[in-house]
């Protein structure tokens, strides 16, 4: 199998609403990764767009709308999108570009811009329902993630407070992230607690806000890592992903098994079969704080019901065992849907290519693990990379 | 070669920028109407809601009674067998208490909403409703509930046939 | 690595179809091509690819409900905002990584839930360059027809064969929605549309569904399949301004088919290959990208229609399933569909439309009003 590495990396602020347009904003991150990897666009055999739905940008078939913004004028050219998993699933697919041996170098570029939509971008999640089944009960987007919090915390008996401690690391984290929108050095676990309560059990604190933004890459074969002479390449060591059934009130929410299958078949790839002494560190996907322990128990990073535990002792702690969400997450960062992939796959090449300043992890990290996660609690996209 | 970033590009506009016209904006209203098509599964549930009464479809390869009902079953790949009414009692498999209506909008009553699995059908196979005649106290994972109905005359064939789910009494069944 | 098509799911392709949904239409689809391959979906496909965007289905996020209708509930799926082609080059890289070794590939129209054509297309226009114009968005394609036909010397009367010839194909395939015994006279004295296109030089549309499972060599001959092999894919973007991008050529076309001949290896491809089926949502469509294909010489693509050479029994038959004018437009179906044509031709199994001798084949697809993507897949009986 053809060997895929991450060779540059660019992202744009993550705020509330950002001045640039669609396209602008893509140009800006593209431009930052093109730079970091010290390439032209001439250099670049395909382009790989991820977005998530064409309502907030506000434009049908945005990908096509967006596409110079990306490079892509002339260039084989494909979006894909697959919910909130696309911040790491277009990372999967610049990784297949490659490694089929159809590209050498592959630019992929995500954004959103969540603030176009009118009265709120949780309007366009009006949208996401079965026409059917669940519209006309008029369900917010935030109502399915508080029955999902709910049944993990009932089933494994986890405290609020545990819940937390997630949004307080990340969010203090986040302080050092140069692109964040929601950082705080001083949130303590009371400030969480007593935030406006939403959809109980998800209060103010627990949840990322949304955001404009848009983050890139620059993917390499080996040859090509060679050819450019880069000194710092971060290898995918192993990609998976998965879709659980559309029918999400017929399975057991406390557990995402769609995330479990996705990180196995990640790190079969990967050769590793024991994920908690053979990874560094992690960027589970957080956008909201209890998917954070969610998710390190999906990637078998944790076991059922003890990620909880992990957090409460430090463990995920920047300069802890097992450090989780360094970058500040999407809690702290910001959660422009797909271009999350800034904080999860941008991060994992930041920190194992050492340029992660004054976010870097203290200790020596060799192998990373991230996922991305979305659509109807169903889709896990799983990527290890390493040095 | 390449250079670690620097610079992080972004123009932060404010929402007193949006409001009073600081920046120049574009408004469009798309002309999106849609009309789906029910399907064979989905048409016979709906007709069965206008009735006071639930339906699934049994799965023979899996053993299984799916609902909401299905034609095919995503299981075994297989098209299901029949038409079997289930119950219109069931469990509280989780739920929320939102102070959010569909646009984010803060509301005062709040809306008592999660997923109830279906007695009659397979283990867990249920849809989300609301729930009423309860309170944030007495409302719990695993509590029994049954549906309310709208009366015969008001139902339009809809999943809002049923008001909510409320607590199943002593003896109902 | 070699990858080919091993089996073939098509369903629907009527104007409406009220008494199935989207996921139960494309069932159909699935468990036809399922039962083609010989493989159970939920052991031997691992991986699928759904195309898809949410405007067209009238959601949010359409990759919710992709899964369970093709049999990849807790499976490896991914959506691609893209045409089938687009589809199934996702599916060829897949398997050419050596990570998996067969992969479905699925694309379906239910266009008929929507109500607002017009206004969806309109909406995929800039919002701030284009937008405020208003107008029905098919003017882009008056525009394009002009200028092509200007640039090339092909006529009205060149575009009026194709429809022609395209409808009256249909009328030999058995699933085509809009077959019809339409002649020129029809065609170039039908209603104005946008000037110089003509109504009956559009395509209707249509709902339809089509799904196609992939295999590597060795995973097709362990389940003792002969494949349709897939000799090469390609696919391109031109400009995505109105302002700004090639209104003279097909450029997305050309792109896309330089790539797929170089992983081919096609070096004349109007020699190398013996028919096409490209896209046709408009007349002049057929006859550009004929020529941005490299089948046509620049400017002759209409004469080689009016002189026959495209017919059934033309020396290079082109769209013999009807196109999208006999077939109907399935929306991001159509390249898929078009592919499932090319294998079908090539596996002798296309009925009362077969070709005689067919070795090589190639499907192109463009993903219509307002955008520059095209893609093109290049398919053959010997590997």
């Amino acid at each position: 199998m053809r060997k895929v590495a991450v060779i540059g990396a660019g992202m744009t602020l993550f705020r509330r609403r950002l001045m640039e347009t669609p396209k602008e904003l893509c140009f800006e991150a593209t431009r930052m990764a093109l730079d970091s990897a010290g390439i032209e666009l001439k250099d670049v055999d395909a382009v790989i767009s991820g977005s998530a739905p064409d309502g907030f940008d506000g434009v049908h078939m945005k990908g096509e709308y967006y596409s110079d913004g990306c490079g892509a004028y002339g260039k084989p050219y494909m979006r894909v999108f697959v919910g909130g998993g696309t911040g790491v699933f277009s990372a999967i697919s610049g990784w297949y570009h490659i490694a089929s041996g159809l590209a050498d170098i592959a630019l992929v570029v995500n954004e959103e811009k969540m603030s176009s939509c009118q009265p709120h971008p949780q309007s366009v999640f009006a949208h996401i329902w079965d026409p059917i089944l669940d519209r006309p009960l008029k369900p917010n987007l935030i109502w399915i993630f508080a029955m999902e919090m709910n049944r993990y915390m009932t089933v494994h008996k986890i405290k609020k407070e545990d819940i937390a401690l997630v949004a307080v690391k990340n969010k203090r984290n986040a302080v050092d992230h140069p692109c964040a929108q929601l950082a705080d050095p001083n949130i303590t676990v009371d400030d969480v607690l007593n935030s406006e309560v939403l959809a109980w059990p998800v209060q103010r604190l627990d949840i990322s806000p949304p955001s404009d933004g848009a983050a890139a890459l620059v993917m390499a074969s080996e040859d090509a890592v060679k050819r450019l002479h880069v000194e710092t390449p971060v290898w995918m060591k192993g990609v998976g992903w998965c879709i659980d059934s559309t029918m999400w009130t017929d399975r057991d929410l406390y557990f995402p098994e769609y995330v479990a299958r996705a990180a196995k078949m990640a790190y079969k790839m990967a050769k590793i079969d024991n994920p908690r002494k053979q990874i560094d560190f992690a960027e589970p996907y957080d956008p909201f704080d209890y998917k954070e322990l969610h998710h390190m128990e999906g990637l078998l990073l944790a076991k059922k019901g003890e990620a909880p535990i992990m957090t409460r002792e430090g463990v995920t702690q920047r300069d802890g065992d097992l450090p989780t969400c360094p970058s500040g997450g999407l809690l702290g960062v910001g959660n422009p849907i797909a271009a999350t992939m800034g904080v999860k796959i941008g991060e994992l090449y930041w920190q194992l290519s050492g340029q992660a300043g004054k976010r870097q992890i203290p200790h020596e990290i060799k192998t990373g693990v991230t996922n991305a996660w979305g659509d109807l609690m169903q889709y896990g996209a799983v990527a290890v990379m390493g040095v | 070669m390449g250079q670690t970033p620097q610079k992080w590009p972004g123009i932060e506009l404010s929402n007193d920028d949006l409001l009073n016209k600081k920046v120049t904006q574009t408004r469009y209203h798309p002309r999106a109407k849609f009309s789906w098509s029910a399907g064979e599964a989905m048409s016979r549930f709906l007709n069965e809601l206008k009735e006071g009464r639930l339906i699934g479809r049994e799965c023979k390869h899996c053993n299984k009674i799916l609902f909401p009902p299905r034609m095919f079953c995503e299981q075994c790949f297989k098209p299901t067998s029949k038409w079997v009414y289930i119950k219109d009692t069931g469990t509280i498999q989780t739920y929320s208490i939102s102070y959010l209506d569909k646009d984010a909008k803060r509301i005062t009553n709040p809306i008592y909403v999660g997923v109830v699995s279906i007695d009659g059908a397979s283990e867990k196979m249920g849809i989300m409703h609301y729930f009423g005649e309860v309170t944030k106290d007495t409302i719990h994972i695993g509590m029994k509930v049954k549906a309310k109905w709208k009366p015969p005359l008001e139902r339009t064939g809809s999943i809002l046939d049923i008001e909510y789910f409320r607590p199943l009494k002593e003896g109902e069944q | 690595m070699k990858v080919g098509i091993i089996g073939i799911g098509i369903a629907g392709f009527r104007t409406t179809t009220p008494e199935l949904s989207w996921k139960e239409l494309t069932y159909e689809a699935a468990a036809k091509a399922y039962q083609d391959a010989g493989v159970d979906p939920r052991k031997d496909v691992k991986a699928f690819v759904t195309c898809a965007e949410d405007y067209w289905e009238g959601f949010g996020i359409f990759d919710e409900f992709t899964p369970d209708q093709i049999g990849g509930a807790l499976r490896p799926v991914c959506t691609v905002c893209g045409d089938g082609i687009h589809g199934l080059a996702t599916g060829f890289m897949q398997i050419q990584t050596g990570l998996v070794d067969v992969v479905a590939v699925e694309a379906h129209s239910k266009i008929s839930d929507l109500l607002t054509y017009e206004g969806v297309v309109q909406h995929a226009l800039d919002p701030i360059w284009n937008k405020p114009l208003r107008g029905h968005p098919f003017y882009v394609a008056g525009l394009e027809m002009n200028a092509f036909l200007r640039a090339s010397g092909n006529t009205e009367k060149h575009c009026a064969a194709v429809v022609e010839k395209n409808r009256n194909n249909a009328l030999r395939n058995g699933i085509a929605a809009y077959g019809a015994n339409v002649d020129l006279n029809d065609i170039l004295t039908s209603e104005k549309a946008f000037d110089p296109l003509k109504k009956l030089e559009i395509s209707g549309l249509a709902d339809g569904a089509v799904v196609l499972v992939l295999a590597s060599d060795v995973a097709a001959k362990k389940l003792k399949r002969k494949p349709v092999w897939i000799k090469g894919v390609g696919w391109a973007n031109d400009s995505p301004s109105l302002e700004t991008r090639e209104w003279e050529r097909a450029k997305y076309a050309e792109l896309a088919a330089q790539m797929a001949y170089r992983i081919a290896k096609v070096k004349n491809p109007a020699r190398e290959i013996d028919f096409a089926e490209v896209d046709d949502r408009f007349s002049y469509k057929e006859l550009q990208h004929l020529e941005s294909l490299g089948l046509a010489k620049k400017g002759q693509a209409g004469k080689m229609t009016a002189n026959g050479d495209t017919a059934l029994d033309g020396k290079f038959p082109v769209n013999a399933s009807g196109g999208s004018l006999g077939c109907g437009d399935v929306v991001e179906a159509s390249g898929l569909h078009r592919v499932a044509e090319v294998a079908l031709q090539l596996r002798g199994d296309a009925g009362k439309r077969q070709l005689d001798g067919v070795k090589v084949g190639i499907a192109q697809s463009w993903r219509g009003i307002p955008t520059t993507s095209g893609a093109v897949a290049i398919m053959g009986v010997n590997q």
